[in-house]
């Protein structure tokens, strides 16, 4: 198995005749991803892309069985289309809108906490991601399909292109992936990174994880706790931004060393504590991950 | 979005937050008859720039007489301000902020920030103010009080009146500090703020709350829903900053030589660290964005090259969704048009990547290519090098 898609996976996109909707949508399809239904307000009952266009998630939802979202609405909105998933049943959402404020996410992780503290189980995942792939099976997001290559690797990063990097250098080595997740580069997001990882400790497919993290906020800090604490499979990193200026947004929302906090070298003691293998050089990942990976197994994984 | 002190001010005005009498704001140029004072002082002086340390760089001072008050005015405009928070670098003060003096006799200090891991406001509070809050959290933690806020009702009764308590506020200012809090949180929620504080909130020798200096940072991500902070200038984006802003270009000035250009951040991040590790300086950060069109490209080209300091060029492009070859084509086209004067290196990489190095190198323009963000790196830093001697 993989982790969050797999072959069941029926996805509704919001925002699917929008610009970027329809064109990364025309992608998921090629790969052979179930897209079943999209949402559009005022666009119910035309067809896009081959695709039944639907007012609202719940409709959606009741006539195709869809029960993963991915979202392409622009900012202002993206946070309600993220709780109108939410309300449809979807379980699965994976946002990839960039420049959501903050404060809309605020709002949503308030009510994604209640709803899940109901029993809803509901997972998000992004914003500001490049979405989730088991490659092979179902892609959902704006990756490049042909770097990924289906194997038992999985790969969980706060960055896009940075991701890309890291699994082509794994593809390279002739080390698959499960399943590759990008978390995303905002302070307040859905799942973290000890969320992931919990699913890839319990993935039977997943042998080997790499986390690509990024100053900033403490998540990696927190995943180190975790894999040192609960995690059987080993684990390889990199950090970003060890030489950014402190008090600057790179470019993430998120990436920025505030107060002191959030610092490259915090992160990078943590996980080496809990015996992650960390590479300084961002061009060593796929190399270190295939020398351990391969060293006495006839099989890579 | 980071805030002047007065811009803050101005914000806290509009809840109602007890603050001093401002006689006015003076920029340079303008002309100190502009401060009409009334009353009798004595007044304080403040240089508006975007740093904590102000006082002990010279960038606070009082006057006793409305003249004192305007020569002090006009000697702070255009001073260089170096504080502990500044990293060396000195910031033009280009404005001055004066209002009335005030006999402080507590200080305690007050901010409201996120809270990332929780994903909801905090207020975080001290009854030691005036000192910055990262220097108490390192030598005594214990004394700062963090009460968590629910976003949906905001600060309640019981968690102000607990935390007026804890910092043992006097019974005149008791009911007024519980407003203050509960608004400092309603402002933060309304205005989309990343941060608000207050240090030092004052308790004066006369027995008033009083905000002293403001400290407000907005989240960019909201000002398309604040139209009147969004026409205020950036007050810590560089010229060239402020260019790339407007042209759609991620870009932050870096000390170093080597003029970056990449697409994504967290690669762009990961290039400034491969650069550093190769033995040299990453003159900036600059995402292109996901697109790379020959377009975005030119702009990159033509921001990079703005900055006196780049000695090579590095563009490290991970051709996703975007073909190596039209990136190549784009690359061409660019250095075309923008007249490069520095050595070029390129490492593409991703779909069509051998078709693209075949178009720059018979393109017939001197680039450096390079099959690895190491190699690049590795390339970049040499060539800079060079130049350096030539």
């Amino acid at each position: 198995m993989s982790i969050l898609l797999n072959k069941d996976s029926k996805i509704v996109v919001h925002g699917l005749t929008g610009a970027q909707g329809s064109f990364h949508s025309k992608q998921c399809l090629a790969y052979g991803s179930k897209i079943v239904a999209g949402v559009t307000p005022g666009k119910g009952g035309t067809e896009h892309l081959g695709v039944p266009v639907f007012n609202t998630a719940r409709e959606a939802v009741e006539k195709t069985g869809a029960n993963a979202s991915l979202i392409f609405v622009p900012p202002p909105y993206a946070a309600d289309s993220i709780l109108e998933a939410c309300d449809a049943g979807i379980k699965v959402i994976i946002c990839i809108t960039e420049g959501i404020p903050v404060m809309d996410m605020v709002k949503v992780k308030s009510r994604l906490t209640r709803l899940n503290a109901e029993g809803k189980n509901i997972i998000l995942v992004g914003p500001n991601c490049p979405g989730v792939i088991t490659p092979g099976i179902c892609k959902a997001g704006i990756m490049p399909a042909y770097i990924h290559k289906k194997g038992s690797v999985g790969v969980v990063s706060r960055s896009g292109t940075l991701t890309y990097e890291a699994v082509w250098q794994l593809t390279k080595q002739g080390l698959g992936q499960s399943t590759v997740v990008g978390i995303g580069g905002d302070p307040v997001q859905g799942m973290n990174f000890v969320d992931t990882l919990k699913l890839f400790q319990a993935d039977r497919q997943t042998k080997a994880v790499v986390m690509i993290g990024e100053i900033g906020g403490a998540a990696e800090e927190d995943a180190a706790r975790y894999i040192k604490e609960s995690m059987t499979k080993p684990v390889f990193s990199f950090v970003a931004g060890k030489t950014a200026p402190p008090g600057r947004r790179m470019g993430h929302a998120g990436a920025i060393v505030e107060g002191g906090a959030g610092t490259h070298a915090s992160k990078v003691e943590a996980l080496k504590a809990a015996g992650v293998t960390v590479v300084e050089n961002l061009s060593e990942i796929g190399a270190a991950a295939a020398t351990k990976l391969k060293t006495g197994t006839k099989t890579a994984p | 979005m980071k805030l002047l002190e007065y811009e803050g001010k101005e914000i806290f005005e509009k809840y109602g937050l007890p603050l001093l009498k401002r006689i006015g704001v003076l920029k340079i140029g303008d002309s100190p008859e502009k401060l009409k004072f009334n009353g009798q002082g004595p007044w304080v002086i403040k240089a508006q720039v975007l740093a904590g340390g102000r006082g002990k760089a010279g960038g606070v001072k009082i006057a006793g007489t409305a003249d004192t008050a305007r020569e002090l005015s006009q000697k702070m405009l255009g001073m260089q301000l170096v504080t502990h928070q500044t990293q060396g670098r000195a910031l033009t003060v280009e404005e001055v902020l004066v209002e009335e003096a005030s006999d402080i006799e507590r200080e305690i200090y007050i901010s409201v920030v996120l809270d990332r891991k929780e994903g909801a406001p905090v207020v975080i509070a001290s009854a030691e103010g005036g000192m910055s809050i990262e220097e108490l959290a390192k030598t005594r933690p214990e004394l700062i009080i963090k009460t968590p806020v629910d976003p949906n009702c905001g600060l309640l009764d019981f968690q102000a009146r607990e935390l007026a308590f804890n910092l043992k506020m006097p019974k005149g200012v008791f009911c007024e500090f519980t407003e203050l809090a509960k608004t400092l949180v309603k402002l933060f929620i309304e205005q989309d703020a990343a941060l608000v504080e207050i240090n030092p909130l004052a308790i004066t020798r006369a027995g008033r709350l009083t905000v002293i200096d403001s400290k407000i940072v907005i989240d960019d991500n909201s000002l398309f829903r604040h139209k009147d902070l969004a026409s205020k200038p950036d007050h810590e984006a560089s010229e060239i900053e402020k260019e790339a802003k407007a042209i759609g270009i991620n870009y932050i000035g870096l000390e170093g030589d080597i003029g970056c250009m990449v697409n994504g951040a967290g690669l762009a991040m990961a290039t400034l660290d491969t650069v550093k590790l190769a033995g040299g300086n990453a003159a900036n950060f600059l995402d292109v964005g996901g697109g790379a069109t020959v377009e975005q490209i030119t702009k990159a080209f033509q921001i990079i090259l703005k900055d006196a300091k780049v000695r090579a060029i590095l563009i490290n492009i991970f051709g996703g969704i975007m073909k190596c070859d039209d990136i190549a084509a784009g690359v061409v086209e660019a250095s075309r048009k923008v007249k490069i004067s520095v050595p070029l290196i390129v490492r593409l990489e991703g779909t069509n990547v051998e078709k693209g190095r075949e178009i720059l190198a018979a393109s017939g323009i001197k680039i450096g290519q390079a099959d690895s963000l190491w190699e690049a790196a590795q390339k970049a830093v040499a060539a800079a090098k060079n130049q350096f001697q030539s």
